[in-house]
């Protein structure tokens, strides 16, 4: 007989959706038991730990020097032949901002929803759901320190990341097409030279279909990794393959040495049909909720993961968890970042078929206009104006 | 009878990312403890194999 446990909300893993959608949840009166199956929140990492700034006030996150491990002056934009395009502060605008210590933040974030009222169970995967008589889903079915154990929840907050399992379990399609993700893998390096004030993005063919990025951790020590398409992988570990070759062909990584080597993939679509089903809500990369473009994914799960957190509390109230009533936080999310995720994956889908002549032409063109504020809509506006060809099909979206 | 398919896993490569686990079609693989776990769901579509920044992967007998 396995232990069991009872709550009104159980959160499925321990990152920053997951908290946030604990706090939120915890905070609105919920019993609510959060799991993390690793046994360190926040490690090991698998990220590059780039965030933009704003977003941090609007859902109430205090920047705190703990956990911010560089303050970025801008971004640099690197093009197939070498060309840079450099951003800088006054220009930079809301796209680029802190390099985090995921291991920290995502703690304080944590620590966040246990003073809500959240409990933290460690080490505890998720490794089904549980559903009564009438199939109706009444919670889930654990691992916990080697023991089998049962959690009874009105309401199951999936925020098990790029895996996206338990929203399967409960009957939930996550599944992603080969062209609607990106297979990374990222170096710590250290003893290298680069700009320490900026992220650097290197585009076109050294990662088909994504992005090689550079993003400071101090002024000798980078992350350094590649997303590739995985619909354009070709052999094996591309990935792989692809950054030894830039890291070996760029002669400011000649002394480089590796402190830590991180592996991972991120979802490239504007979230799911559905990130909700009856007595269930999936939050962040577990909704494939990510930047398409920049594959940006922690300002959105903790986005979703409040919204989902409130939304659970409201529910609570009204004593009914069905698909309908979680509606709500369905209507959230989208109101809030579905046109942008939108745009940013229709320009995804057109970028990754430009060829490295047309990319050198883009950011020679943007080098040469007069942009004010750089993010990615400001840059789509200015490819508008004078590329129109490469965002036909969603002008209308810019 | 079945065709018995076993993926072999080079931990020796292997980073624990869970890519291959949230990029199976089939939900067939899940990591427990830094093992990865194949079930009989497995269709051997290959994807696993394919997208594993590593190349950690590969078919057994």
């Amino acid at each position: 007989m396995s232990s069991t446990y009872d709550c009104d909300v159980v959160v499925v893993g321990a990152g920053p959706g997951g908290s946030m959608a604990a706090k939120f949840a915890a905070e609105g009166g919920s019993k609510t038991i959060m799991i993390e199956k690793k046994a360190e929140i926040g490690a090991p990492l698998r990220c590059a730990e780039g965030v933009s700034k704003k977003w941090l006030a609007e859902l109430g996150i205090k920047s705190d020097p703990s956990w911010i491990r560089a303050d970025m002056a801008g971004a640099i934009i690197r093009s197939p032949s070498g060309i840079t395009l450099q951003l800088d502060e006054s220009k930079a605008g809301t796209e680029v901002g802190y390099v985090l210590e995921r291991h920290i933040f995502d703690k304080r974030l944590a620590e966040e929803a246990v003073s809500a009222g959240s409990k933290i169970m460690m080490r505890t995967g998720c490794n089904g759901v549980i559903r009564d008589k009438d199939g109706k889903l009444i919670g889930i079915k654990a691992k916990s320190m080697g023991e089998d154990i049962e959690i009874y929840a009105k309401c199951v907050i999936a925020a098990d990341g790029y895996e996206s399992q338990v929203g399967r379990w409960a009957g939930i399609d996550t599944t992603l097409k080969m062209s609607d993700f990106d297979t990374c893998l990222q170096y710590r390096m250290t003893n290298i030279k680069f700009e320490s004030n900026f992220c650097e993005f290197i585009i076109g063919s050294a990662a088909p279909g994504g992005y090689i990025w550079i993003f400071p951790k101090s002024n000798n020590t980078a992350n350094v990794g590649i997303g590739i398409m995985a619909s354009k992988c070709k052999m094996r570990a591309d990935p792989k393959y692809h950054l030894d070759k830039f890291i070996a062909n760029d002669p400011r990584f000649k002394n480089g040495q590796i402190l830590e080597i991180v592996g991972g993939m991120v979802s490239t679509i504007p979230g799911l049909d559905s990130a909700i089903g009856d007595n269930i809500m999936l939050v962040g990369d577990a909704a494939r909720i990510i930047d398409p473009i920049t594959g940006g994914g922690i300002a959105h799960a903790c986005r979703s993961g409040k919204y989902a957190g409130i939304v659970a509390a409201d529910c609570l109230k009204k004593g009914d968890f069905s698909k309908k009533s979680l509606q709500a936080y369905e209507k959230m999310w989208r109101d809030r970042m579905e046109d942008k995720l939108y745009r940013n994956w229709m320009a995804k889908e057109r970028f990754a078929t430009l060829d490295d002549t047309t990319l050198d032409e883009l950011i020679t063109l943007i080098k040469n206009s007069d942009i004010k504020e750089v993010n990615v809509l400001n840059l789509l506006k200015t490819i508008k104006d004078k590329f129109p060809r490469v965002v036909e099909g969603f002008e209308n979206l810019i | 009878m079945y065709e018995v398919f076993v993926m072999k896993v080079n931990y020796g490569k292997c980073l624990h990312c869970g890519g291959c686990v949230g990029s199976c079609p089939m939900n067939a693989i899940y990591l427990e403890d830094y093992i990865l776990e194949f079930s009989d769901k497995c269709n051997k579509c290959g994807r696993c194999i394919k997208v594993c920044p590593v190349g950690a992967l590969s078919e057994g007998n």
